[in-house]
């Protein structure tokens, strides 16, 4: 029944001295070491722009705060930090998980196990997916955030806002608290309705209370309360560039990683389901490697949504 | 490969399922809590801010240990592979240190910076460019 190119060789470890071949290195067969050296310069990658990240940040006199740039959700729902996040987190750590079992299940040789696990594994990875592509959307579409502008900013003195004819409002704020720089005559999610926040001018150029961009952004204008600067009126300036970039960039390398594993995963499947690695009789060692590649996905998660959501 | 029989290995499976979200849903509640959402009083307290950073990157790096070791099945390979494997990752507590320190050097100099990148560039003697003049440069003048 079994032909020869469809079974596997087994590797005879036991014949022979260490040069004269059919030795597996480190007991395991030749795809899974090299997947796992893949993996490994694959974290340098990730590993490198991580740490950009840190440097830029580090290099920053203020950055945007996570809590407050990540701070809304689907339906409607804001000022509810690192939720969201958190929800994108557990789809990558369960899916993860569903992985294991088709493992555990390839090696007892049990088809219909694999196959199920490895759908559920997909459906987690394409739920994550799409949590990302909403995350994007809101942030592009909603906040105006680009790879070049990032209107996520930092107040770094104690001041109060100016109302849209100049005086003193009742706002108030501190040192290191977050703004989000608005668009003129565009939604941006979040519906607050302010004293004055839709009657203003907001034409491009210079008004008491505001200063409006040729690109739309609304500059608010504020009194600084304390420090060498107290009494100066000053605006609301454009958050580090590099956030937005390194954002987009790192978040959506992750997200292509994501979607090429949902895509391997599904061909390997078909593949399962179709009983081609029955008669590899190998205990689906197809499957254990692209789990390893999936695993390094969620891996790689756990390092991006510490430096980008957590600290 | 795996020591353990099915039973025990799908029982490891679904601790780790539970381990994992328990550690994430614990990093967020102390990201949460350093920031001041939880308690405000600690928003303004730069102690605490470093001190849950530092959690979190432990617990973080346990969340790492647990993936590799347990669901790579890192755990049930070869001492050598796993070895090859992790020992690189080491070079990258350097990369780390170097490029931070880096970052927070130019954050003291931006201004430096900022004032030398604009000094123009013409005539033969003025200053060009970032590099002053009592930088040591080889006198071919012999």
């Amino acid at each position: 029944m079994a032909t020869t190119d469809t079974v596997m060789e087994h590797h005879d470890v036991q014949n022979g001295d260490a040069w004269s071949g059919g030795q597996a290195p480190f007991r395991a067969s030749y795809g899974k070491l090299m997947m796992w050296y893949f993996l490994l310069s694959d974290a340098f990658t990730f590993a490198g722009f991580l740490i950009a990240y840190g440097a830029l940040r580090f290099s920053s006199p203020t950055w945007p705060v996570p809590d407050f740039v990540f701070s809304t959700a689907p339906f409607g729902i804001h000022h509810a930090p690192l939720i969201f996040v958190t929800i994108m987190s557990f789809l990558l750590i369960i899916s993860s998980v569903t992985m294991v079992r088709a493992v555990q299940e390839g090696h007892r040789e049990n088809k219909n196990g694999v196959v199920f696990w490895m759908l559920m594994t997909i459906l987690g990875g394409a739920g994550f997916l799409s949590c990302q592509a909403w995350e994007w959307t809101n942030l592009i579409g909603a906040e105006h955030m680009s790879v070049t502008t990032n209107p996520f900013g930092t107040h770094t003195e104690d001041g109060v806002y100016l109302t849209a004819d100049g005086k003193d409002s009742d706002e108030v704020f501190h040192a290191g608290s977050s703004y989000l720089m608005h668009k003129a005559g565009a939604g941006h999610g979040d519906e607050h309705a302010e004293e004055g926040h839709a009657a203003a001018d907001y034409s491009p150029g210079d008004h008491p209370g505001h200063f409006v961009d040729e690109k739309g952004f609304i500059h608010r204008k504020f009194r600084v309360t304390e420090g060498p600067d107290a009494g100066m009126v000053k605006m609301e300036e454009f958050g580090p560039k590099a956030f937005g970039a390194l954002f987009f960039f790192i978040t959506g390398f992750h997200g292509f990683h994501v979607f090429s594993g949902v895509v391997f995963l599904f061909i390997i499947m078909i593949n399962a389901a179709s009983g081609l690695y029955v008669k590899r009789k190998n205990e689906y060692e197809m499957v254990e490697k692209i789990g390893l590649y999936w695993h390094f996905v969620d891996l790689v998660w756990v390092f991006v949504f510490l430096v980008f959501y957590l600290l | 490969m795996s020591h353990l029989s099915y039973e025990q290995a799908k029982k490891v499976v679904y601790r780790g399922l539970v381990i994992l979200a328990v550690v994430t849903l614990v990093e967020v509640f102390f990201s949460l809590l350093g920031k001041g959402h939880i308690i405000e009083a600690l928003k303004h307290m730069p102690v605490v801010h470093y001190l849950v950073g530092l959690l979190i990157i432990v617990l973080s790096l346990y969340k790492a240990y647990f993936i590799i070791y347990e669901f790579m099945h890192m755990r049930y390979e070869v001492k050598g592979l796993a070895l090859s494997v992790l020992l690189p990752t080491v070079l990258l507590i350097w990369a780390i240190i170097a490029f931070f320190q880096e970052g927070s050097s130019w954050k003291g100099r931006r201004d430096q910076v900022k004032e030398k990148n604009e000094i123009p560039a013409e005539g033969q003697n003025s200053q060009q460019g970032m590099i002053s003049d009592d930088t040591y440069r080889l006198d071919l003048k012999s």
